[in-house]
């Protein structure tokens, strides 16, 4: 038992739903939600296991306010913007960051120094999105700036946290889901204890990496645990998470940051799911050196991301999903990221075991 | 925000595609333009065995590890041409210089042409030269058009594919476009990755001497490998499968697409083809491209036009035209 | 949401940088986020930074219903 391919097939084997029974999973990381595309996930999986995606893409459930205050410094002169490649293209009305020359692509955080310091007489924005994972390495970078004492770098800061979307989205009374593929990544900074939370919504879930095979014994672990009806959550990704994560960068996320309300692309306000720049750091938080009132834009009519980002419906049942929403188009969020559920539906399909194949 | 053109109508995915078919075939077509093979088959009362194709280069940074802007207006003209059989034999030669643009670099880019042209045993026979106002052009554009002769009973296209065929790829995929952005900045790692950028003409034609059952070949520049399969899947009008585990990658580029989230079937070569044969011919592509892996076959399944992949883990899925351009990403 | 990837430490550089390599590719990521690193050690990098030792132990802990599942097959 040594080839990937092989332990797969054992596994296909031995997941076993009975006839008539479906069991919906919602694996809540973008991420893994590309890896179960791109390894054609769905196709080895029988018919009664739906697998759905969570709101875990962090350019999908940025709101078009937070991207049009993006906008709105782009637009300035002095102002130079550093973003991951992830957000540029994200549509805003009709503008997207990728139409301005004065934003620039990283691939750390800490390059938005190196810009700062090159170019004293601009003003450089780092524009933050991510979770757990990726907000402490925006606390390290401004922590450094303060350090340094770089007085032209700010953060537009649009971080989120899992706990409370997840507890929306378990909790809200048309939950269906029966079990959770819980982030690699994010639990490798913030910890398996982390989701103790859980226990009180009675869903089990397991800490996954990104492989095919991992994924795949994930799938296999929830399936039984929801057939014997336990509610506990497993660490299948121990090479790198263990029960206390990085305590240093969940240190560092505190002493930076502070609970906020977040406006969820799609969703709304979730009160305590985001993070917002304490006051002692308050000179690198771009919101008070720019202060700024964005435009209100309605999300597209029609468009049923909020749905999708709460695991409630997939891709094909929207009426603009690959015909008037396309990623060249993108009407919703999910079209927008590469990672986001419509995108990668659109980009990968749903594997062919529907088909003739 | 399609009124206007985009970066993405030149990234040779679908949105290019979209551009050629919506504006320029219902326009121009002609009984020869429409096929859209990389190159044209022309014909008079003498002959049909003349193919003719045209590029236009604009690649920036002008200098890159494995290659320039000059290296790449020869090697992807004749590339072209031989994507018809071809044996390229002339070159014409256009330059868009931009006012202020550094004699020594032009001179740089004029010896690369010469070298390459030479590796290529081509003849620059035609040229031009314009000058645009500073501000009004990034240092200089290439244009080059190319014409071959076809040899007897060589009849490669598109359209030729047929269930049974094998598909190759001769060599690794991925590097071009990753030393590009290395070169641009856009990932700040240090690698010996270098373009592929070579020309394949002379290749391509002891191939052709060598086996009859040559059916395709197409070279997956803009859009990668990804988007070339999609369009020989389209034009063949069947289905074509690759097995993941067989397309070659070299390990670094594979590294540079797991850190910054891009995927190596589309991204872009300048050194490679596709091959589409009968499995009589897979002795002779490995004797002419030693590198050359078989990486999937055409099938009868239904529904025709598509391309699937089966994974490394033994899942199946579809791979469509490349949407828009990669970008370095985080998640 | 996140991609991360395995990379080695190869050189610890000036505080809190160090030289990283993976499959032929160089680069420098900050240790700031976890400091508690050594020349060989394996890392998990996300966007410039190394946010987790990668425990490459052959005898992990694995979930016992895994093991089940693949011993059944000997």
């Amino acid at each position: 038992m040594t080839g990937i391919k092989e332990k797969i097939r054992l596994i296909q084997k031995n997941i076993q739903i009975p006839l008539g029974k479906e069991i919906k999973l919602m694996e809540v990381c973008g991420t893994h939600t590309m890896s179960i595309a791109a390894n054609g996930i769905h196709s080895l999986l029988p018919e009664g296991i739906r697998l759905i995606s969570g709101p875990g893409c962090p350019v999908c459930v940025t709101s078009q306010k937070d991207i049009e205050s993006a906008l709105i410094l782009a637009r300035k002169d002095n102002v130079l913007i550093t973003t991951f490649g992830d957000m540029i293209r994200v549509p805003s009305g009709k503008d997207r960051l990728e139409n301005y020359k004065n934003v620039h692509i990283v691939y750390s955080p800490m390059e938005s120094l190196d810009l700062a310091m090159e170019n004293p007489e601009k003003e450089v924005v780092f524009m933050g999105v991510g979770f757990e994972t990726t907000a402490p390495l925006i606390a390290s970078t401004i922590t450094e700036a303060d350090k340094r004492k770089i007085e032209n770098f700010s953060t537009l800061c649009l971080h989120k946290t899992i706990p409370a979307a997840l507890e929306l989205i378990l909790s809200s009374k048309d939950s269906e889901i029966d079990g959770l593929i819980l982030p690699g990544h994010v639990s490798a900074v913030t910890g398996s204890a982390y989701y103790d939370f859980l226990q009180d919504q009675k869903t089990p879930g397991v800490i996954t990496g990104f492989d095919g095979l991992n994924i795949m014994e994930s799938i296999y672990l929830l399936t039984r645990m929801i057939l014997e009806s336990k509610t506990n959550i497993l660490n299948n990704y121990t090479t790198v998470v263990n029960k206390k994560g990085n305590t240093d960068a969940m240190e560092l996320l505190d002493i930076v940051f502070e609970p906020s309300d977040a406006d969820w692309r799609g969703i709304g306000v979730i009160p305590g799911s985001g993070l917002k720049i304490r006051d002692q750091y308050k000179q690198f938080d771009a919101l008070e050196k720019f202060p700024m009132d964005p435009l209100h834009i309605e999300e597209p009519k029609g468009c049923l991301c909020g749905l999708i980002l709460m695991g409630k419906v997939t891709p094909p049942e929207c009426r603009h999903f690959g015909t008037s929403c396309t990623p060249l188009r993108p009407v919703g969020p999910c079209m927008v990221s590469s990672e986001g559920t419509c995108a990668a539906w659109y980009k990968y399909g749903r594997g062919d075991k529907n088909s003739d194949r | 925000m399609t009124d206007n053109i985009t970066m993405t109508h030149g990234s040779g995915g679908r949105q290019m595609h979209n551009l050629i078919h919506d504006h320029l075939i219902s326009r121009l077509q002609n009984g020869i333009l429409e096929k859209l093979d990389d190159s044209a088959r022309l014909q008079n009362a003498n002959t049909d065995r003349l193919a003719m194709t045209t590029d236009s280069y604009v690649v920036s940074p002008l200098f890159f590890k494995g290659g320039d802007i000059g290296r790449l207006c020869v090697c992807g003209t004749v590339n072209d041409l031989a994507t018809s059989g071809a044996e390229a034999s002339y070159l014409s030669l256009a330059f868009i210089l931009e006012e202020g643009f550094p004699l020594d670099d032009l001179k740089k880019i004029i010896d690369s042409i010469a070298e390459t042209a030479k590796e290529a045993d081509v003849k620059i026979v035609t040229g031009d030269t314009k000058v645009v106002e500073k501000g009004k052009g990034d240092g200089i554009y290439i244009n080059t058009c190319g014409i071959g002769f076809i040899p007897d009973g060589v009849n490669l296209s598109t359209y030729n594919g047929a269930p049974g065929d094998l598909i190759a790829v001769t060599g690794s995929i991925g590097n071009h476009e990753t030393a590009l952005m290395l070169a641009r900045n856009l990932l700040k790692f240090d690698t010996s990755i270098s373009s592929d950028a070579a020309p394949l003409n002379k290749k391509i034609s002891r191939l052709l001497k060598l086996t009859k059952g040559i059916k395709t070949v197409k070279d997956p520049t803009r859009g990668g490998l990804a988007s070339a399969l999609s369009e020989i899947a389209e034009h063949s009008n069947c289905e074509i499968i690759l097995q993941e585990d067989k397309i070659p990658v070299d390990k670094d580029v594979q590294a540079v697409c797991e850190l910054a989230g891009l995927d190596p079937l589309f991204l872009a070569n300048e050194g490679k083809y596709v091959i589409v044969c009968d499995p009589s011919s897979a002795d002779a592509i490995t004797q002419v491209f030693p590198k050359a892996e078989f990486i999937g076959e055409i099938t009868d399944k239904q529904p025709k036009g598509r391309l699937l992949i089966e994974t490394v883990s033994g899942g199946l899925r579809k791979i469509g035209m490349l949407e828009t351009a990669q970008l370095p990403r985080i998640c | 949401m996140c991609l991360a990837t395995p990379v080695r430490i190869v050189e610890l550089g000036e505080n809190p940088m160090v030289a990283v390599e993976k499959d032929g590719v160089n680069f420098t990521v900050s240790a700031n986020l976890f400091p508690d690193v050594q020349i060989g050690d394996y890392v998990l990098v996300h966007a410039g930074f190394i946010i987790q030792k990668i425990d490459t132990r052959e005898a992990q802990e694995r979930i016992e219903m895994i093991n089940e599942l693949y011993r059944s097959e000997l």
